[in-house]
Parts: C-alpha cells; structure tokens; sequence
C-alpha cells in the first residue's frame, strides 16, 4: 500500500558531525545515512568532512575512507570496485547507483549517501535484500528444456544469441527496482524491474522451451502489471540497461498469445 | 517487505530522498489529472442537472461555474484533459514496446508537457 511518510521507528534524525580534516583546503561535506541495530536509536544522518586532495574519484573511495580514517564503525557492502559485482549500490545525491563507478565529480554540492530505498536497513548502508533475491529465484532464472539433452551443448544463433544483450549484463544490484515507486508500494507481491528483466532474459532465450509456462507465472494483476512504465528503473540502471522496455516487451507477448 | 520487523529494522526513506525525474513526474501527474477530471466531470454534471431542474437552481449552478474561480477550475481541467489524453497516447507507443529508450522517452515526456500547454492555450483562444 502506498504509505507516503517513514513508519515511527525509521524517522531520520540529525547525527553527528565529525570533525573536519586538518589543514585542507579542498574539503568536501558528505551526510551519510546511520542505523546501528544495537543501540536502540532511531536512524541519523551523520555528516563528515573529507580532504578531497588525498581522495580517489569515486563515492566508494570516499565511503572507505571516511571507514579508514575517520569512523570504521560506518557499515557497507563492497567488493569489486569495478561496476560487475553489484555489492555496492545504494542512494547516492538522490538516485540508486553503485558507489564504485559513480564519480563525486557527477555530484553538485554536499554528497548524500542512502541506503537503496523503501528496503528494511540491517545496518547504516546495507539493505535486506532477502526478499528481492527470493523473487528473482521465483522467476526461474535457468535453462528450462524438455526434449532430450543434446550431445554436446545447447546451441544458438548469432542472431538469437544478440537477443539477450541488454539482459544478460544484469548484476542484480538491486537498484532499478529500490528506484521504482511501484515496488516501494507494492513490492510484496510486484516482482519489480530486476526479476522482470530476468525473467524476460529467459522468455526471448531460444534455447529455453518454457515460454509459456513463464508468461502464465507472470500473467498476474501484481506480479507483472504493477509496471506502470515510470521508468525510474532504466533511468537509475548503473548498468545502462533498460527493464521498463523488458517489461513492455513480456506484456506485449501476453496480449500477442491472447489474440 | 517480508523481513520488515526482524530486530525492529527501520524502513529506509524513499519518497523523501528519491530525486523526481521527468518520466516520474509525468507519471504520477497522468494518475493525478485523470483523477482530477472526475471531479471535473462531477462540475459538468451539476450544470447540466441544474439546467434540467429549474431557471433558479441554473442560475446558481451557472453563476458558480462561470465565476473567476469556476473560469480558473475549468481552464485546468481542460489542461488536464489534454495533459491526460497526451500522456494516454504516450502509453499507447509504449504499449507497443516503442519508445522506451531513454532519450525518446525524455522527448514523449517534453512533448506530453508541452504540448498540453500548448493545446491548452488555443483551447481557450477558440472557447473564449
């Protein structure tokens, strides 16, 4: 259900301001969302200040940092600082993104750092995906065959093969569908931008020999048809994919079927 | 979200912190106009009503609706219907898996805006 404001226990409040780095003049503010599951206390945005002059580029540079230097009790998941592992996304100056290839000089003022949205928070920055992760498994993202298992392997042509560009890069990041005000509303029961994405990469594979079985999975009032084409998912994508156009493209197939 | 409550995890802010982009805007402001000209719509009605009612009770249906405030009520409106019925064309394209790349569907969303106002404007040029 919609519900515009946070629930009583989610309320930010104002956070510490650590304190400035000494004798440096290329200083930037950064305000970073805090949630310590141990104390008891509502979420704060803390406010650090970084010498940029002995900083990478990215906000990950900056996050480790300030987790080196300054606060090492700031909590975040990180891994392959290249854009392929997906560990790393969160809000950053108002859209999802991953920190590791998002650079601070793409960022006007003060740098803003959430976790993903509309997400139950384990810690500071990492969100509880266990939900997002169960509804891409319910989309069975394998190799779905029923005739007999060739010799060597399933084969495919050039042609249908470039069909799944665009799909297959996916990281499962999690920020297309933390982006999508159709999630954050009805998340629960809309499988959302990523598993769509998915399960589409599936539908058009032309090796795959379940097409109809997955478009009646997702033949659903929630499920599939919560898309309501905002397109905050493509827009935020850090990949540069495009799930609003998978999605148009599944309900294509279900009105092309029915008639 | 299934895991909401474990450990009284709070709900991280969306709406809040979210920056709005054109294609949310547009999005949001489609459901907004269409719920809006039902209200319109209702406005119609009344007048109509009160025209097949009696002389006194159009007078005072008339007299509201053609007020400074009525007049202002039913120029949105009517910028609302061509807001509504632009962004309606739009989901027909898209309904059709055209026009979802990112820079065509910046430029439907322009021309969604736009081209309301536009129509808007030599709307009431012809009625007034």
């Amino acid at each position: 259900m919609v519900q515009l404001t946070l629930p009583k226990n989610s309320r930010i409040t104002t956070g510490k301001t650590w304190p400035k780095p000494e004798g440096a003049t290329n200083v930037r503010k950064f305000q970073i969302y805090r949630w310590n599951p141990d104390d008891g206390q509502n979420p704060r945005v803390d406010t650090y200040f970084i010498d940029m002059d002995s900083c990478g580029p990215m906000v990950l540079d900056a996050l480790i940092k300030i987790k080196n230097e300054i606060d090492p009790t700031l909590t975040f998941r990180r891994s392959c600082r290249e854009g392929i592992c997906g560990s790393c996304a969160m809000n950053i100056d108002g859209i999802n993104t991953l920190a590791c290839i998002y650079g601070m000089d793409e960022i006007k003022g003060d740098v803003k750092i959430y976790p993903l949205p509309h997400m139950p928070v384990v810690k500071d920055l990492i969100p509880d995906l266990t939900h997002f992760y169960a509804q891409h498994a319910s989309i069975m993202p394998w190799l779905e065959t029923k005739t007999n298992r060739p010799a060597k392997e399933w084969k495919q042509s050039i042609e249908d093969r470039r069909k799944l560009d665009g799909l297959y890069e996916c990281v499962m990041c999690a920020s297309c569908s933390t982006s999508c005000p159709s999630y954050w509303w009805n998340g629960d029961r809309y499988l959302g931008p990523a598993a769509l994405l998915h399960a589409y990469r599936w539908i058009i594979d032309s090796r795959d020999e379940a097409t109809g079985e997955r478009l009646d999975e997702l033949e659903d009032p929630f499920k599939l048809y919560r898309c309501h084409t905002i397109m905050n998912c493509a827009k935020t994508c850090p990949k540069g994919l495009n799930p609003a156009k998978a999605i148009a493209e599944i309900k294509k197939m279900m009105v092309e079927r029915a008639v | 979200m299934a895991d909401v409550n474990r450990g009284n995890r709070p709900l991280s802010p969306h709406l809040s912190i979210y920056r709005p982009q054109l294609t949310s805007v547009t999005s949001i402001l489609t459901r907004i106009t269409g719920n809006a000209l039902i209200v319109a719509a209702l406005l119609i009605v009344w007048w109509f009503l009160a025209a097949a009612t009696s002389p006194e009770a159009f007078e005072r249906a008339n007299w509201w609706l053609t007020s400074v405030l009525g007049d202002l009520v039913m120029a949105m409106s009517l910028w609302g219907l061509w807001y509504h019925t632009l962004a309606g064309v739009r989901h027909l394209i898209w309904d059709n898996a055209m026009g979802l790349d990112l820079p065509t569907a910046t430029k439907l969303g322009w021309a969604v805006v736009i081209g309301s106002v536009i129509l808007t404007l030599l709307t009431l040029l012809v009625v007034s």
